[in-house]
């Protein structure tokens, strides 16, 4: 029986603010994963800590709601383990580029076959709205006792500096172009990396969904002037189609995310399958990895342990 | 035949082969049949600082370590300024001769605090601060003085081979100091020749050179110093033993408890257990395909643990091994393991803290760390193996205790077992079961993954079960694994989960819990690596007709109270012996089973214990001659 978007759907009362943008996410998620008809048990979400933490519950997958900063870590442990597995890994900017940054870094460099998603609306939400990483300088959302005094990270810009081979960025009231930008991260080979602008309704009155609309900008003139526009939409190719092209593109990236202001550039801003995913990596090591990967393996029989280590106790007998 | 008990040390700047040469050394006694106890001691640095190996030698079954060197092989000034002084009467010292004028001063690597020490004692003996000085302290003691000139022997055999190279390599030395002290107890040398061919098996020009070294070296020795008193010439084989390194008990006990994915990130003293299973990746399975572990160096131990639980969460038995600092960073998610009843495996190899403290020397600094280490209450298991051959089967028991009580378990070790190399007989991997507790094949109806159950325990699925979909969070959580902050919920769940460390008392099998040795007025309570010294003493203790009783704890939390206050009853005399120093285990004792310590033996400078100086303590106890807090200080 073919999967609807409502099998996706848990029965768990979503908290979130009314206007939130997540949950334009979550919704862009479920109908993603009915578009890709991924069995609801061979799919896992796991989340990160804070509003956007809660996303796991809200879908009928595996949901693994984890610790602040260390989603990655446990989402690539489970994929590792069972390769089978479609995984998602979300969180909020402040958990994914903050506290969790390290980890950003390192899962670019392995570049293990799965997706994350960060949700970023430049503030902690759920600990009453503090600067978070991509808060530019001098900004002054409406809790803050004052501007904010850091520099802001660039996701997209480190995604592409740490080795994710799949980059782009998301609009949560967009949802239709933000379901196809996961449908299209998930199928991509390798690390996808998708940032979401979220407004923050509460905490967040500077980048607000008007903002975003470019209210402000429409003041004088008849006609909208959404602030959001789609690379798709220009000239702009962020597939590298080989090898010799790879700096170029990913220099083409990184100026591209740079943009910010009166114009917002969505969509992909690198693509790139030439670089080998990290199962190859294993498989070169390990042939029949993924015919047998750690999950699949049987290790004893009737309780006895199958693992023939004779060989290695043999080479240390005297 | 009289009884051989024969202990050697080698020393040499870091990088300069004593690790090699103490292995070939090893090796060799071993195939000629001795029982081998071996342990390394090091700076934390790559090249240059001073290292040393002492091999303990005997026909008889050893665990440890004794204070007495019966021969020393030096060919640097260092380790003869920091060790002669430990060769017993009898013992000898084979040195290069080229060294003897070597000052103390003029050893950049001799710290002032040491230094100091010897210079007080150089003087009041009269002595130049010199190498012939401490040598000169040595003779007089009755200790027999072998000087040869290494660069003299590099030198006639590039004669004799005529092969001039052979002048300059001085990287050959940890051999000929080998040869040398095999030539001076008479061992046969074939064993000598096969090792060095082993370990140069893809380098057969190189293993040439070396042999022909060790030949030359060999006879030399033979022939000129005829007649020191100890004669190694073999003894008589016990079939199935092994020579092992410290990390190998737990690396090839998780190979064939089923572990197959280990995240780690780089520590001393736990990474070379990680290294040992990545170099061993690919595993062969009885009538079936090759499997393997999925070793994965991580960017952190906060990935480390994080990925361990990921990878659990698919049914794949999963491990980590780190050191306290490491472990440290691991606490936040050991409770997220025990809050979603993931079963982890996670190999403490203690080390001397606090903070960086001694990074690679020996302590047992951790227990009240790892018994309590992360926020709020959850049940978890400590479990301790008190030596290599130990912690193969203990191995075995911490897999199936983490999938039957479904709970993080940390497993003891230290940085004294994984820098051993030991005899032992042969692992026997029959001997380890897996039992994977409630984890489901599949799942029929609606599915809880943390139904309430009789006994606490709900079946559990994994990632990608066909039907066996779950939740989990950090937060409290209902049967489904959603949150929940229901005051009566939270009330079942932490009743639930806190309800497993009653079971796991009752069920794990008493003698898995605590090992007793006998129990006698005087008793001795201990956990992990004391265990060896502490048998020998208690073997030399026993020999002078003096009986102490030991009880060995390997499972501390939860702590067996009731097993042990029942071993204890009649005890008049409790003795904690522990390598730390606020004396962790007794401070848990004293919580459970309400009753005090009488006497601590404990040791903190970063060194192992010796057989010889717990003997001493104990001796004083029964003497009533002895502290309160005995604290032990030997070891360079």
């Amino acid at each position: 029986m073919a999967l609807k978007l409502a099998d996706y759907k848990t029965t768990v009362h979503n908290d979130w603010c009314p206007g939130c943008g997540d949950f334009g996410i979550v919704n862009a998620l479920q109908m993603a994963l009915a578009e890709m008809g991924i069995e609801r048990d061979k799919a896992a979400i796991f989340s990160g800590i804070g509003c956007s933490g809660k996303t796991s519950h809200f879908i009928n997958t595996y949901g693994i709601h984890t610790l602040h900063g260390r989603v990655l870590t446990f989402a690539q442990g489970g994929k590792l383990a069972n390769p089978e597995m479609t995984v998602l890994a979300v969180g909020g900017d402040g958990d994914g580029l903050g506290i969790g940054a390290g980890h950003f870094v390192a899962a670019g460099r392995r570049n293990i076959d799965m997706t994350y998603i960060i949700f970023d609306n430049g503030v902690y939400g759920l600990t009453k709205g503090q600067a978070s990483p991509t808060l530019k300088l001098g900004e002054k959302t409406k809790s803050l006792p004052s501007p904010n005094t850091n520099y802001n990270v660039n996701p997209i810009g480190l995604a592409v500096a740490s080795g994710f081979t799949f980059v782009a960025r998301a609009y949560s009231y967009d949802v239709r172009h933000l379901k196809d930008l996961i449908v299209k991260a998930v199928q991509h080979k390798g690390l996808s990396f998708l940032d979401v602008l979220q407004p923050c309704p509460t905490y967040n009155d500077l980048n607000t969904r008007d903002w975003y609309a470019g209210e402000d900008l429409a003041k004088e003139s008849i006609e909208r002037h959404s602030r959001i526009y789609k690379l798709e939409d220009t000239h702009f190719d962020p597939v590298v189609h080989y090898d010799d092209e790879i700096d170029e593109k990913l220099a083409q990236a990184l100026i591209k995310s740079l943009e910010w202001g009166n114009k917002i550039p969505t969509g992909i801003f690198y693509k790139n399958e030439i670089i080998s995913p990290f199962a190859t990596r294993l498989t070169d090591k390990i042939p029949n990895y993924l015919e047998n990967p750690p999950a699949k393996q049987n290790i004893s029989k009737d309780g006895i342990p199958t693992t023939d280590v004779s060989k290695i106790l043999d080479s240390m007998k005297v | 035949m009289s009884s051989v008990d024969f202990s050697w040390l080698i020393g040499g700047p870091q990088g300069s082969g004593v690790e090699s040469g103490a292995n070939v050394f090893s090796k060799v006694c071993a195939e000629l049949g001795y029982q081998v106890f071996g342990k390394r001691e090091f700076h934390s640095n790559i090249k240059g600082d001073h290292s040393y190996f002492t091999v303990r030698v005997s026909d008889k079954l050893i665990h440890s370590n004794v204070n007495d060197v019966s021969l020393m092989i030096s060919f640097d000034a260092e380790t003869i300024f920091r060790h002669s002084s430990e060769v017993m009467p009898g013992g000898g010292i084979i040195y290069d001769s080229d060294l003897e004028k070597i000052s103390t001063d003029s050893v950049g690597t001799l710290d002032n605090y040491f230094k100091e020490r010897l210079h007080r004692e150089l003087e009041s003996k009269n002595k130049p601060f010199t190498i012939d000085g401490v040598l000169e302290i040595a003779r007089e003691k009755g200790v027999n003085l072998y000087p040869v000139s290494f660069k003299t022997i590099l030198a006639s055999l590039a004669e004799e081979t005529e092969n001039p190279r052979l002048k300059g390599m001085i990287r050959m030395f940890n051999v000929i100091g080998v040869s040398l002290s095999l030539g001076l107890i008479k061992m046969p040398p074939d064993s000598l020749l096969k090792s060095i061919d082993s370990i140069f098996s893809k380098k057969p020009q190189i293993a040439e050179i070396n042999k022909q070294a060790a030949t030359y070296s060999y006879n030399y020795a033979a022939s000129k110093f005829p007649d020191f008193s100890f004669v190694l010439s073999g003894t008589e084989k016990q079939s199935d033993t092994i020579l092992v390194q410290g990390h190998q008990g737990t690396s090839i006990g998780k190979m064939v408890s089923g572990c197959r994915f280990q995240s780690y990130y780089p520590i001393t003293p736990a990474s070379d257990e990680s290294v040992f299973l990545e170099s061993n990746e690919i595993l062969e399975v009885h009538d079936d395909r090759p499997g393997s572990t999925t070793v994965i160096q991580t960017e952190d131990e906060i990935s480390a643990i994080g990925m361990m639980i990921g990878s659990a969460l698919t049914g794949t038995r999963s491990s980590t091994s780190t050191s306290g600092p490491g472990f440290a960073l691991m606490t936040e998610a050991i409770g997220w393991a025990g809050m979603n009843e993931v079963p982890i495996v996670l190999t403490l190899y203690q080390r001397s803290g606090p903070s960086t403290g001694l990074p690679t020397r020996h302590g047992q600094d951790d227990l009240l760390f790892a018994v309590a280490g992360s926020f709020g209450d959850f049940p978890r298991i400590v479990y301790a193996s008190g030596d290599i051959e130990e912690s193969f089967y203990d191995t075995g028991n911490c897999f199936n205790y983490s999938d039957v009580y479904q709970v993080p378990v940390i497993h003891m070790m230290d940085k004294f077992l994984s820098s051993s190399v030991v005899t032992c007989k042969r692992f026997d991997p029959q001997k380890i079961t897996i039992n994977r507790g409630k984890l489901l094949e599949k799942v029929e109806g609606e599915y809880k993954r943390f139904a309430f159950t009789e006994d606490g325990i709900s079946p559990r699925s994994r990632l990608g079960l066909d039907n066996g979909i779950f939740w989990n969070t950090g937060d409290e959580s209902d049967e489904t694994g959603h949150i929940t902050e229901d005051p009566q919920m939270r009330i079942k769940m932490m009743d639930k989960r806190m309800s497993k460390l009653d079971l796991i008392l009752k069920q794990v099998p008493k003698d898995e819990q605590i090992v007793s040795y006998g129990v006698h007025d005087y008793t001795i309570i201990s956990w992990g690596s004391t265990k060896g010294p502490i048998l020998d003493a208690l073997e030399m203790l026993k020999k002078e007709g003096i009986d102490i009783g030991f009880i060995q704890i390997k499972l501390i939390h939860p702590f067996p109270t009731e097993h042990v206050k029942s071993l204890l009853e009649n005890v008049k005399t409790i003795i904690d012996i522990e390598a730390n120093h606020s004396g962790q285990l007794g401070k848990i004792f004293k919580q459970n089973v309400t009753r005090e310590i009488d006497y601590f033996i404990l040791k903190y400078s970063g060194r192992g214990m010796t057989s010889t100086e717990i003997y001493e303590s104990l001796k004083r106890i029964t003497e009533n001659k002895a502290n309160k807090r005995e604290v032990l200080e030997h070891g360079a």
